[in-house]
């Protein structure tokens, strides 16, 4: 049985795929869009368009790197506003042009910067999820690693979330759990255990509808298989979503992303009063 | 409580209220005055214009029409999904100390005649944080101003998502957005107004989703808090960094509105978004 600090470590492991292996493994032809049309580019989201299965795709992913160069780049997979700007860009785009939307969620968080403070980081967070919540086309989510807070929810606010068996999903890094309940950061794991972020207790939660299986130790680029596995849910859910109307998707969506409690303790309501 | 302790809990704190003139220091500018003198100004100090944090209680007593506000989703409350140590009871603490129920008070009422879908977040109740019956609540009234074609305005004062809730504190950020797109897919209108301190969630949520976003002088409004930030940069914030002239500035906000002028801010705006009145021909 592997804990969830163990998990949250394998979630980490610089040796795990990032976005853009999953993009070059999956998707034919990818061609990267950049800018955000505003202000400027954010490398930490690799995004563009390609075709999966022979039908075009919107992809947008969230990039860690692999070297120190690389990852002073990317922030380490942090975006900025104009990160998730160039996302919602793109994801009007692909509503246009009636292509699926596919994310890869991979980020401790978003940036916590001056820059990206003054540029209203929350304020692009926000509209990226209200766009993805209402968005007239699917929109498909896959955790590949660590999904961090209002960053990672940024770019999961879709209509599926497939998870990869070690990848984690929650409110704030156990780290910053434990230090803002506890006061204290040393007790992460402790806090990884309560915080229900596996892929399986969301799955439990009702947060997350797939769960793609890694092979013992973890994915790595040395396990081809988990990307076939990956594409052959992609395709799965895409065949299940198109043939829904854009009206319609979105209201199962809406319905989706109200519900999602409910396979938890409901709030209690001791009578009705609306 | 029963009626009786009730009011007469209702009536010692009346009593407070108009003995209680004592000497206050204000932090702003070190100025001394009577306790009545700043309660008189709203709670902003006559001379260097700090705007102190006020309740949510206080906020509907100053914003709303007299008489004209109904509290809705009053039942709603939170359950305790991660089976949190200490969370109910602190609920439970929270609740018998403020009063409230939960962190935001909604209901329907009147600014300045027009009515609307009213939310007023109150920070006393666990930071003004953000979980699945706060969530709940602010959906449920976006969804019904939908219904009965209202405005929403909301008074926001938050520190972010509620940790004790996890995840699914987390996904009320989505749901609460999906509401309020919804909302405004029918052409209606939402005014945020963010008053010290609106951070984290809250902010990357509803909150910035305004289609007019005011804010009170001096707000923290931000998504990182200033000491994540500092940590993670490592170098020392600009003076005002976060505040609501600074948002101003950098093009986040609408305006910086004195709360002593408000109420009549939004009766204006709330006007100029209803029917258009006919002009009376002669
Ligand atoms: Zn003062």
């Amino acid at each position: 049985m592997i804990s969830a600090a163990e998990r949250v470590l394998m979630a980490r492991a610089p040796e795990r795929p990032v976005a853009s292996d999953y993009i070059e493994n999956i998707l034919d032809g990818f061609i990267p869009l950049a800018g955000d049309r505003l202000h400027g580019e954010d490398k930490s989201i690799l995004a563009g368009i390609g075709s999966l299965d022979g039908i075009p795709v919107t992809v947008i992913g969230q990039l860690k790197g692999r070297t120190i160069e690389e990852n002073i780049e990317r922030r380490f997979g942090m975006a900025s506003p104009e990160g998730y700007r160039k996302a919602q860009r793109l994801m009007k785009q692909a509503e246009k042009f009636h292509r699926p939307v596919i994310t890869f969620v991979d980020t401790p968080g978003a940036y916590p910067g001056i820059e990206a403070e003054a540029g209203g980081q929350g304020e692009a967070i926000a509209r990226s999820i209200a766009l993805m919540s209402r968005l007239k086309t699917p929109c498909i989510s896959v955790f590949i690693g660590e999904g961090g807070s209002g960053g990672a929810l940024a770019l999961a606010a879709g209509d599926r979330i497939i998870m990869l068996e070690n990848s984690i999903f929650s409110i704030l890094s156990p780290e910053g759990f434990a230090s803002i309940l506890w006061k204290d950061s040393s007790r992460w794991e402790e806090a990884a255990e309560t915080m229900k972020l596996t892929a399986s207790d969301l799955k439990e939660l009702g947060v997350c509808d797939v769960i793609v299986p890694e092979p013992a130790g973890g994915v790595t680029l040395e396990t081809p298989k988990v990307f076939g596995k990956v594409r052959e849910e992609l395709i799965k859910a895409l065949t299940e979503l198109s043939g829904i109307s854009p009206e319609k998707l979105v209201e199962k969506r809406y319905r989706r992303l109200r519900m999602i409690d409910r396979a938890a303790k409901r709030p209690s309501e001791e009578k009705k009063d609306m | 409580m029963n009626p009786f302790a009730r009011k007469k809990q209702l009536l010692s704190a009346l009593k407070d209220i108009k003995d209680d003139n004592n000497p206050v220091t204000c932090k702003g500018c070190g100025e001394k005055y009577g306790e009545r003198e700043l309660r008189e100004n709203m709670y902003v100090c006559p001379v260097c214009g700090r705007h102190y944090r006020v309740s949510a209680p206080y906020r509907i007593k100053t914003t709303v029409d007299k008489g004209t506000f109904k509290e809705i989703c009053r039942s709603i409350t939170s359950g305790d999904p991660l089976d949190f140590p200490g969370y109910g009871e602190k609920l439970s603490e929270a609740r018998k100390k403020t009063g409230l129920r939960e962190a935001v008070i909604c209901g329907t009422g009147r600014i300045d005649g027009i009515k609307a879908v009213l939310c007023f977040m109150d920070s006393r109740f666990f930071m003004g944080s953000m979980g699945s019956a706060v969530g709940e609540k602010i959906t449920r009234c976006f969804e019904y101003a939908a219904r009965k074609k209202l405005p929403a305005v909301v008074f926001a004062t938050s520190g972010g998502a509620r940790m004790q809730e996890g995840i699914l504190s987390l996904m009320q950020m989505a749901k609460t957005s999906a509401a309020v797109s919804a909302h405004g897919e029918k052409g209606l209108l939402f005014i945020s107004v963010m008053t010290d301190p609106t951070t984290g969630g809250v902010t990357a949520s509803f909150a910035s989703l305004g289609d007019i976003i005011l804010a009170e002088p001096g707000a923290l409004i931000g998504f990182a808090g200033p000491r994540v930030i500092e940590q993670t940069i490592g170098q020392e914030l600009p003076e005002g960094f976060q505040r609501a002239e600074y948002l101003l500035e950098h093009g986040q906000i609408d305006a910086v509105v004195d709360r002593r002028e408000l109420k009549k801010t939004l009766g204006d705006i709330l006007r100029l978004h209803g029917k258009p009145e006919r002009r009376k021909s002669s």
